[in-house]
């Protein structure tokens, strides 16, 4: 914190809100003025979010921008506040959810008005999610993300929207509550909500017993790992994109997702260090299972969302897996592989969606041929599944690199089972696009399908610079995390080497041996309240 | 110094060319985009020109000269290295062989193909295509660490995809080209899993200072001996995929689905040469590998032989040549192997002029003949296609290795080292032979069957034609180069020196273990009068002339023969024919218990079964459990919708309310 008040973080949540109130000044039957202004409003949100860029110190492994104010009772406060960590993925919200409304122009026909306040609401809930310093309001964000995304499938979804809507609803509520149990539970220990609070005492006081830690650790993880979604816990994934609106699957993908990698990174690393050194060679394996197993299903897929769908499986196992290697290099490609997955992935359901509105199908063998038709969006689709099969020097491949250059030095094993993901992705990319794009047009409906229209170019444009931009200057997004992602290692490290533990816990693994980068004198001020 | 200086130019120069075609050429006349096109290179290959003329003045200790750009990677630190990778580029000797190479091979090829291209649609597209090889085959040579020859080795693969695909309507195209990306994406995992030792083991991916680690790293100890043996293998498996060895090189042939001008630049001359290169590059850890040079030596080999057998029985003109392709750069990873690294390069070199011309003639062939590449409906082209024949027919002796031709120097090097070179084997020197042999062989049958004998063509429908001036101009220069390459090292044989050996010297001795570089240097012991007689009616020359008459007597002079033959040898002739059935072994051994797998075993069965079988048993017994609940089932689906969302909305508000009180 620098000193002064800023209310920067309490109005880049809440500008959402408030457009969402001029949206419902709006007739619902205006559908024109209802788009135009969610859009203006979106890009405005993204236009003041930038704003964090300008005093952000890059320097500072603390938390910036902070506001801290008395909310219910003494424990429950309004603490906001980004560092290293949390940034990027603010402004990787900010930047999808105008495209997003974008891409919902023509396709969303009913009930327009209630579509677009549905996403503005789940763009602040997102945003409060990676904000939050307080457990109870991270909480209320958390949930405050399920209730438009499940109107969004459910509503302006496709065929099966309900079962889906239904499916996602169940998974991740079952997450959130054992996630509040623990939170309730925390407070017991700790007396209040305030995260920097609790991780200050959890890291003074006795240590939590082994087992009681262990639950608390499996509390949170289990919530975050079924929104990431970790394998065996990510069969509503398929079903939630599949039947979800375009819309819906580039928040869910882009950002929704990462979510779940944050809570891991936010949370359990640093309040509970033991276990999450315990459990982690079980969960590294769970994160390459799902890098194969992710890969593999979605290589013998015919419906070409419900494809896309596994590739985030693989992809968010890459992310999982480069945060339980413990070292800085693996972690801030996890971080980075969060933002490239937002964009590529993003992209990918965006180029699906647009097959949609042409043909209202997603089934890979109604296409076939599509290049001939429209070469402007089979180019487009081209590069953007480059950039998520990790072909340098795309996004893509920055982040998988990062992230297997740090667990290599780990486990040697991982990195190497982790690598085959790149021949995997290539598989089913490649085969899919062959499919749909490649060959003569084999359905008569295909022959006089329109290209690209101006807008469509524009998304995609868009999105397909930011993937070519953070390929090529990735130092501009990694610098930022470096110094937050080391004193989070760092506190890792100086919980585990208390004095006190070395009789009854496990030996510290060689990888996280403490870096000696990070000043005492900033990890104070990381703990202290503003 | 300029280009010294701004050696970023090389690269930008085609980037430039693909990006403008690219995005605008689809506005452009074909004069429009052919200026971009050839002119982009062309301006590429003055600036390598001008570039090598002032390395040629830079003093020894300024070489390597690295220019570093700007960071491309940075991450915290990882153990005791700082991670940070900088995008920089690096000349030394063998750059500036690849260099010129490259540039000089690729701007012949782009001129031959405004010609050769000029009736195709997409036309611009595929100009941008090949622009954007140039620039990522650029980067690789250029790269000064791994990372920057990775993206310029993937970014070769990707082009390779987007051309041999370039025909995307074809099926059989788009297949190819998925092929060959795939199956050299294999390959690149274990290079990338090298790459990643490599940087635990040394702290960093910059060529040199990798190499000044592994100087004074002890490489007789274990464990030292066996880092390098990984490092070295690992990235060879890469190699293997990129430059079409044993097993992965099942994918060149199919390539051959791409215009033929792609073939020459992309499947000859340059991309497939590029794991040759690599090795070369990373000399200093192969050379401490002995384990890993032999594994070069003995597949690189093999491969030589293999893929000769195969090219005996093609009948595709292309294909033939890709066989013999893979042969050749078998022949290059012998060489190096055998730790004759300069001679590896030199092969690569004449191979890429005397290849490129080969598949450019064979270009001519089959766009005089309207499309036809089957040899066995040529025949008789020798006096209708005059300049085609003659080129051809030089490269053909180049690459059998008649004496005085580029292949002769170059190959006779290889094959000298394999056996009296500091790794020599002798078997390794037999096998290779009898490849040469074969090579000789499959080649003049190749001539014979397109140039010699009546036409088996209908001369009524097809009107031959020599080709405009465009496309036979690169090949009467490449016939040149596939003369002339090859003399710099001439004098060697009359007891001289070896100019393109000395040139390339200092970049594989500068980090050799001290016992390599004593055994390089040491003195010839035979007479130069005795050598130059030695090589000249050497072995390998003996089989090629024995190869050229078996082949005259085979489709000249007895044309009944081969059918005779293959019908007594009527198994190995079907395994030949077939290319030993390697495709359909890999389908049925892993492409399709891998589909399967995937489709019945995890989806069917472990998602959809076991993992959705869990949570739907879970979510319909809780549903059984409440008749209120089965009711609402039966409503519409929007009535059921909002239920559950009071449901939840209510199940949370009610949640944070309690925690609420149990705050206060």
């Amino acid at each position: 914190m620098h000193g002064q008040a800023s209310y920067l973080l309490t109005v880049i949540t809440f500008l959402p809100l408030f457009s969402v109130a001029a949206l419902l000044v709006l007739r619902s039957d205006d559908h024109v003025w209802i788009r135009r202004i969610a859009f203006v409003a979106s890009l405005g949100e993204f236009a003041v979010s930038l704003l964090l860029l300008r005093g952000f110190d890059y320097t500072d492994p603390g938390f910036q921008y902070q506001e801290f104010y008395n909310w219910i009772g003494p424990s429950i406060h309004y603490h906001l506040g980004v560092d290293g960590i949390s940034l990027f993925l603010v402004l990787l919200t900010t930047f999808l959810t105008p495209l997003a409304i974008l891409c919902s122009w023509k396709s969303i026909e009913h009930n327009v008005k209630g579509f677009f306040v549905s996403l503005l609401v789940i763009e602040t809930a997102m945003i409060g999610v990676f904000v939050s310093l307080d457990l109870f309001l991270f909480f209320v964000f958390w949930e405050l993300t399920l209730i438009p995304m499940y109107f969004l499938i459910g509503i302006w979804g496709h065929e099966r929207r309900i079962y889906a809507a239904v499916k996602f609803i169940l998974y991740t509520m079952f997450g959130s509550i054992l996630m509040l149990v623990a939170i309730i539970w925390l407070y017991h220990l700790s007396g209040t909500f305030d995260l920097p609070v609790i991780e200050n005492i959890l890291a003074n006081s006795a240590p939590l017993s082994s087992t009681k830690e262990l639950l608390l650790f499996g509390a949170f993880f289990l919530a975050f790992a079924i929104k990431v979604p970790l394998f065996p816990l990510h069969t509503w994934l398929p079903d939630a994109h599949t039947d979800a609106p375009t819309a819906g699957s580039v928040i869910l993908a882009g950002v929704m997702l990462k979510l779940g990698t944050y809570g891991i990174l936010r949370f359990c690393l640093p309040l509970f260090p033991f276990a999450s050194h315990k459990l982690a060679p079980l969960i590294g394996v769970l994160a390459i299972i799902g890098i194969v197993y992710g890969a593999l299903v979605a290589t013998v897929q015919h419906d070409l969302k419900r494809l896309v769908a596994y590739t985030s499986v693989s992809h968010l196992g890459f992310v999982v897996l480069g945060i339980f290697a413990f070292n800085t290099v693996a972690i801030q490609g996890a971080i980075y592989q969060m933002l490239n997955h937002g964009v590529s992935t993003g992209a990918l359901f965006l180029v699906v969606g647009m097959l949609y509105d042409r043909r209202h199908t997603h089934e890979i063998s109604e296409f076939g041929g599509l290049a001939t038709p429209m070469p402007v969006l089979m180019s487009l689709f081209l590069f953007i599944a480059l950039s998520s099969l990790a072909l340098p020097p795309l996004n893509g491949f920055i982040g998988e690199f990062l992230i297997l250059i740090g667990t290599f030095a780990s486990h040697h094993v991982w990195a190497g089972w982790a690598a085959s993901g790149a021949v995997l992705s290539a598989i089913y990319l490649l085969w899919a696009y062959q499919r749909v794009a490649l060959g003569e047009v084999t359905v008569d409906k295909n022959r006089s399908l329109p290209d690209a229209s101006g807008r469509e170019r524009f998304i995609l444009g868009t999105l397909a610079v930011a993937i070519l931009f953070m390929g090529i200057a990735s130092p501009y997004f990694t610098r930022p995390m470096e110094p937050a992602t080391n004193a989070l290692l760092q506190q890792m490290a100086d919980q585990l080497q208390r004095p006190q533990n070395a009789l009854k816990r496990p030996a510290v693994p060689a990888a996280v041996a403490p870096h000696a980068v990070v000043l005492p004198a900033a990890m104070t001020e990381r703990r202290s309240r503003p | 110094m300029f280009m010294l200086n701004h050696i970023w130019i090389i690269l930008l120069l085609p980037i430039l060319g693909a990006a403008i075609n690219g995005l605008f050429g689809g506005r452009f006349s074909k004069a429009g985009v052919n200026s971009v096109a050839v002119g982009s290179v062309a301006l590429a290959f003055a600036a390598v020109c001008e570039l090598a003329r002032e390395f040629w003045y830079l003093p020894q200790n300024a070489i390597p000269w690295v220019q570093s750009y700007y960071t491309w990677m940075t991450a915290g630190d990882l153990t005791d290295h700082p991670f940070r990778i900088n995008f920089a580029l690096q000349v030394d000797q063998l750059s500036v062989i690849m260099l010129l190479t490259v540039s000089c091979v690729g701007l012949l090829i782009h001129i031959y193909s405004v010609g050769y291209m000029g009736h195709e649609g997409g036309y611009y597209r595929f100009f941008s295509y090949m622009n954007l090889f140039m620039f990522f085959m650029l980067t690789l040579v250029l790269g000064a660490n791994l990372a920057v020859l990775f993206v310029g080795w993937e970014g070769v693969g990707l082009c390779s995809y987007l051309l041999i695909g370039f025909w995307f309507r074809k099926k059989s195209a788009a297949d190819a080209g998925k092929k060959a990306f795939i199956t050299t994406r294999l390959g690149d995992l274990f290079f990338m899993v090298g790459i990643l030792l490599a940087f635990w083991t040394f702290g960093s991916l910059t060529y040199s200072t990798m190499f000044q680690k592994a100087a004074v790293m002890q490489p007789d100890t274990m464990t030292h001996a066996g880092v390098f043996t990984w490092i070295a293998v690992l990235l060879f498996i890469g190699a293997i995929g990129k430059s079409a060895q044993l097993p992965l090189y099942v994918w060149l042939p199919d390539a051959m689905e791409g215009p033929t001008p792609v073939s020459a630049l992309i499947h000859a001359a340059t991309m497939v040469t590029a794991g040759v290169y690599m090795v070369a590059r990373m000399n200093p850890v192969y050379s401490r590998a002995p384990i890993a040079m032999y594994l070069v030596a003995v597949v690189g080999t093999i491969t030589a032989l293999f893929a000769a057998t195969i090219a005996i029985t093609q009948t595709d003109i292309k294909k033939v040549l890709a066989y013999s392709t893979i042969s050749q750069l078998g022949y290059m990873f012998l060489g190096c192997g055998v730790g004759a690294y300069a001679a590896g390069i030199f092969h690569l070199m004449t191979h890429a002029f005397f290849k490129g011309l080969l598949f450019l003639a064979a270009g001519s062939v089959i766009h005089a003949l309207g499309g036809e590449q089957d040899m066995t409906k040529m025949g008789g082209l020798r006096k209708k296609i005059p300049i085609t024949y003659w080129t051809m027919l030089i490269a053909t002796l180049a690459i059998a290795g008649f004496p005085g031709f580029a292949g002769f120097f170059s190959k006779d090097e290889i094959l000298g080292a394999a056996k009296s070179g500091p790794h020599a084997s002798l078997w390794l020197w037999a096998v290779g032979v009898a490849a040469a042999g074969l090579t000789s062989f499959y080649m003049f049958r190749l001539i014979f069957l397109t140039f010699f004998g009546k036409p088996r063509f209908d001369e009524h429908h097809v009107h031959v034609h020599e080709s405009p001036a465009k496309m036979t101009v690169p090949l009467i220069i490449l016939a040149f180069l596939s003369i002339f390459g090859g003399w710099v090292a001439a004098p060697e044989l009359a007891g001289g020196i070896d100019y393109f050996d000395r040139f390339l010297q200092p970049v594989f001795t500068q980090y050799a273990p001290t016992h390599v570089v004593s055994e390089v240097s040491g003195p010839s012991s035979v007479g130069a009068g005795m050598q130059l007689l030695l090589a000249v009616v050497g072995i390998p020359v003996i089989l090629a002339v024995v190869g050229l008459l078996v082949a005259w007597w085979f489709y000249i002079k007895n044309p009944r023969v081969p059918h005779g033959l293959a019908r007594k040898l009527h198994g190995v002739y079907v395994l030949l024919l077939n290319k030993y059935f390697v495709d359909e072994i890999y389908l049925a051994l892993f492409i399709r218990p891998l589909l399967w797998i995937s489709r019945k075993v995890l989806w069917q069965i472990v998602d959809s079964g076991v993992i959705d079988g869990a949570v739907n048993g879970t979510a319909t017994a809780a549903r059984g459990s409440g008749s209120v609940v089965r009711e609402l089932q039966s409503g519409n689906t929007r009535s059921y919708a909002s239920w559950v969302v009071v449901g939840a909305v209510g199940f949370t508000m009610l949640l944070l309310a309690f925690i609420g009180m149990a705050v206060r």
